[in-house]
């Protein structure tokens, strides 16, 4: 039951150690030679003031769309994935037909262009 | 280890082959750069290679997959309704799409997509699988309906028929899960063979209340059919043909299956659910299209009084009650399909000839179009000679046989009200002084073949209805 | 573990009204998140690591990021309140209150009569061989669905089609 998952709390809290650890030990000892550059918030040249509400393009949501669509193909695979092997060639099939027809949208969608951000 | 055998995949073959070219369309349409029609005739060669398969299906009657599906007489009577209304609003909607310049493959594979969801809702004899064939044909309706995507009234009516339509879905949900909670499982003739000594019959009621909201937004049935009249009116005129039928019929369909078939043991929570329901559906739907003036929104509002017939014969219940459904659904089917196909014809480029008085004086201009017209608009009315008198005729007869005497009353006292708006078009096409307003374009022959076949469908039902009502007879209902 | 199920419940809550009383939409959003993930945890306390895991792939993950990217598409400012609809108001929440009481009367009456579906049926490898053998045929179709779907955000949502 639960305590099966005293691994991933143990996990958790070394992660959030060892992260922090590596943090504050070089806050603590690091140089710091601070310039403009590395002071501006994005140093990859965003301005980093203004109104954050300025509408996005509609290439994001059907980017993200698609991307919901086959993360929802992939949480499929995990249970068959712990099965496969007793499922056998039936198994293997139900999960190439499966896909097939997801690949079949996929070929459609490159084709289409619906993976170009300029299209 | 239920390897599943050939059998099985044969009793889906409909459905499998309707998506393999629906899928096989998809495919192509990229590749497909000037002649888009190709794909429109590509699907219809589907739907009639599935029509084809229905036959096969046919010589081997039984339960699939587990249970989950089952290949009876019922669902496919509903099978080939569902082809028929996919292959009439093919034929009438490849002109059309080129007129209005919105010409994409996509709207050929969403139809056979909509129509593998509503056949899989008919075929299912579980609620898990009902409702994956719920979600596929509506998901694509809702698409079709915002299909003309440079248009508001377009737009409007898919984001008013998703909002109302995820909403009625998650009731639909929320009354399966009840009902999973409650007995441990989905398939409803297991459901069935529980349903004698089943604890919680309130708790079933409630679920079947739950499902039934789900259901009756699908079917349009007051007080669920605030939406129908927008988004009848904003999609584009085919997609209403199609969404106004087939997605309804297989609702209905669910429905038999849910109150005649397997949960019928709940007694008179459903027979009262459903009789208040036919009531209020016929009688908003006919007293509210007395005031249209638009043309779609008129036939928006008489399909919302046709669910209303539908359901008096639901109600009336019995062998002869959902014989009596079946028919109508098949005659409704024919006049529908033909009246929106053949208005989003005269209505012109981008639909902008949709008012009553558009039709003035057609006759005198337009004989044939007139003449089709009027036999649809007579047969949803219901006079005699065509397939809407015999629909009518033998829902009532069956209700009047189940002893509901004062339901048959109201229906009738409705039809009668119905007969004034439907002639209202006709006066006006015939006695209407003035020039016609709606477009004056010949009618391609694919259009001209799909009207012409529904309206020979609908005299020879009309004027033979006896065949189809024996088959149907004979057909053996679910949980009767 | 009872405790750890009313710390995850009422975190439940108390964030699904923020998400409805929060005025900035992108507020209302990351409460969602909470709330998912706090239901993470009680899918997890119910045995249904499976179920869990999905909860946070899924939800919290994919689906937050459309809600996200739509409210960043229609640039959507704090909430203004309107006077809200007196009918609503007189009639809607009495009847709320009534439905929620006969709800709950009929679910605490009728449950804990009858055994919850068995909690060992939800590991991963349970949903994996109920996946292939009963539910076959759904699982197949819903390949369908996800085609459906491309098809739609295609139609909807792109530029030029």
């Amino acid at each position: 039951m639960l305590q099966d998952y005293i691994p991933v709390l143990v996990q958790l809290i070394a992660v959030v150690a060892v992260a922090g650890g590596i943090l504050g030990a070089s806050a603590l000892v690091g140089k710091k030679r601070p310039t403009r550059e590395k002071l501006s918030p994005y140093e990859c040249g965003s301005v980093p003031v203004g109104n954050a509400r300025e509408r996005f393009s509609i290439s994001f949501y059907l980017v993200g769309m698609l991307f919901i669509l086959f993360d929802v193909e992939a949480v499929f695979l995990y249970p068959w994935a712990v099965v496969y092997k007793s499922l056998k060639w039936f198994g293997f099939i139900e999960m190439f037909v499966y896909i097939a027809i997801l690949l079949a949208g996929y070929l459609y969608l490159w084709k289409k262009g619906a993976l170009d951000w300029s299209r | 280890m239920m390897a599943f055998q050939s059998v099985d995949t044969i009793r889906i073959l409909p459905e499998i082959i309707l998506s393999a070219f629906a899928i096989l369309v998809m495919v192509l349409e990229p590749w497909v750069a000037a002649r888009k029609s190709a794909l429109g005739w590509l699907s219809l060669a589907g739907v009639i290679a599935a029509a084809l398969a229905t036959l096969k299906t046919a010589g081997s009657p039984g339960l699939a997959f587990g249970g989950s599906v089952s290949a009876d007489g019922f669902s496919l009577f509903f099978v080939d309704l569902f082809l028929a209304i996919a292959a009439l609003c093919l034929l009438g909607s490849i002109h059309y799409l080129e007129r209005d310049r919105v010409h994409h493959g996509e709207y050929y594979a969403l139809i056979l997509l909509a129509t593998v969801g509503a056949c899989f809702m008919a075929a299912s004899t579980d609620l898990i699988m009902i409702f994956i064939g719920l979600e596929i044909s509506s998901i694509s309706t809702y698409i079709l309906a915002g299909f003309k995507r440079q248009e508001l009234a377009s737009n409007e009516a898919s984001l008013k028929y998703f909002l109302l339509g995820s909403f009625a879905t998650a009731f639909f949900l929320y009354g399966v899960a009840l009902v999973y909670g409650l007995t441990g499982t989905t398939n409803l003739l297991r459901l069935r063979e529980q349903a004698g000594g089943s604890p919680g019959a309130a708790l079933a009621a409630l679920a079947l209340i739950l499902m039934f909201v789900g259901l009756a937004f699908k079917v349009s049935s007051a007080p669920f059919q605030v939406w129908t009249p927008d988004v009848y009116q904003g999609a584009p005129a085919p997609v209403t043909a199609f969404l106004s039928t087939a997605p309804k019929a297989a609702a209905f369909a669910v429905l038999l299956r849910i109150f005649a078939g397997s949960l019928a043991g709940s007694g008179p929570v459903s027979f009262w659910v459903l009789w208040i329901s036919a009531v209020l559906t016929m009688t908003v739907g006919n007293l509210a299209a007395i005031w249209q003036s638009n043309v779609k929104r008129l036939l928006a509002y008489s399909s919302i009084a046709h669910a209303g017939y539908v359901l008096v014969g639901i109600t009336a219940g019995g062998a002869e009650g959902v014989s009596s459904v079946l028919f109508y659904l098949a005659g409704y089917a024919l006049m529908n399909v033909g009246a929106f196909i053949l208005v989003a014809h005269l209505a012109g480029r981008g639909e902008r000839r949709v008012d009553v008085a558009d039709y003035t004086a057609l006759a005198a201009a337009r004989p044939s179009a007139a003449a089709l017209l009027t036999v649809f608009l007579v047969s949803l009315a219901g006079f005699p000679g065509t397939v809407g008198f015999f629909a009518k005729f033998y829902v009532f007869r069956a209700a009047v046989h189940a002893h509901l005497i004062g339901l048959v009353t109201i229906a009738l006292l409705n039809s009668v009200v119905s007969v004034y708006y439907y002639l209202k078009i006709v006066v006006a096409m015939y006695m209407g002084e003035g020039e016609t307003g709606v477009s004056a374009a010949a009618m391609p022959n694919a259009l001209r073949a799909a009207v012409v076949l529904s309206v020979a469908g609908i005299f020879y039902l009309g004027l033979y209805p006896a065949p189809l009502l024996a088959a149907l007879a004979r057909i053996p209902k679910p949980g009767l | 573990m009872l405790a750890i199920f009313y710390m995850a419940a009422a975190v439940a809550v108390l964030a699904a009204m923020a998400v409805v009383f929060q005025r900035t939409p992108v507020y209302s959003a990351l409460s969602l998140i909470v709330v998912l993930g706090a239901l993470a945890v009680v899918y997890l306390l119910l045995d249904a690591p499976f179920i869990a895991m999905i909860q946070v792939i899924v939800y919290a993950g994919a689906i937050m990021v459309l809600f996200v990217l739509v409210i960043m598409l229609l640039n959507a400012r704090p909430e203004e309140p309107t006077r809200g609809s007196r009918f609503a108001h007189w009639l809607g929440v009495p009847l709320l209150i009534v439905f929620l009481g006969e709800f709950s009367y009929l679910i605490f009456r009728r449950f804990p009569a009858r055994a919850a579906p068995s909690a060992a049926d939800a590991s991963p490898e349970a949903i994996g061989h109920l996946l292939f053998r009963s539910y076959v045929l759904p699982f197949e179709v819903t390949s369908i669905l996800i085609v459906v779907a491309i098809l739609g955000a295609v139609v909807l949502a792109k530029k030029q089609l």
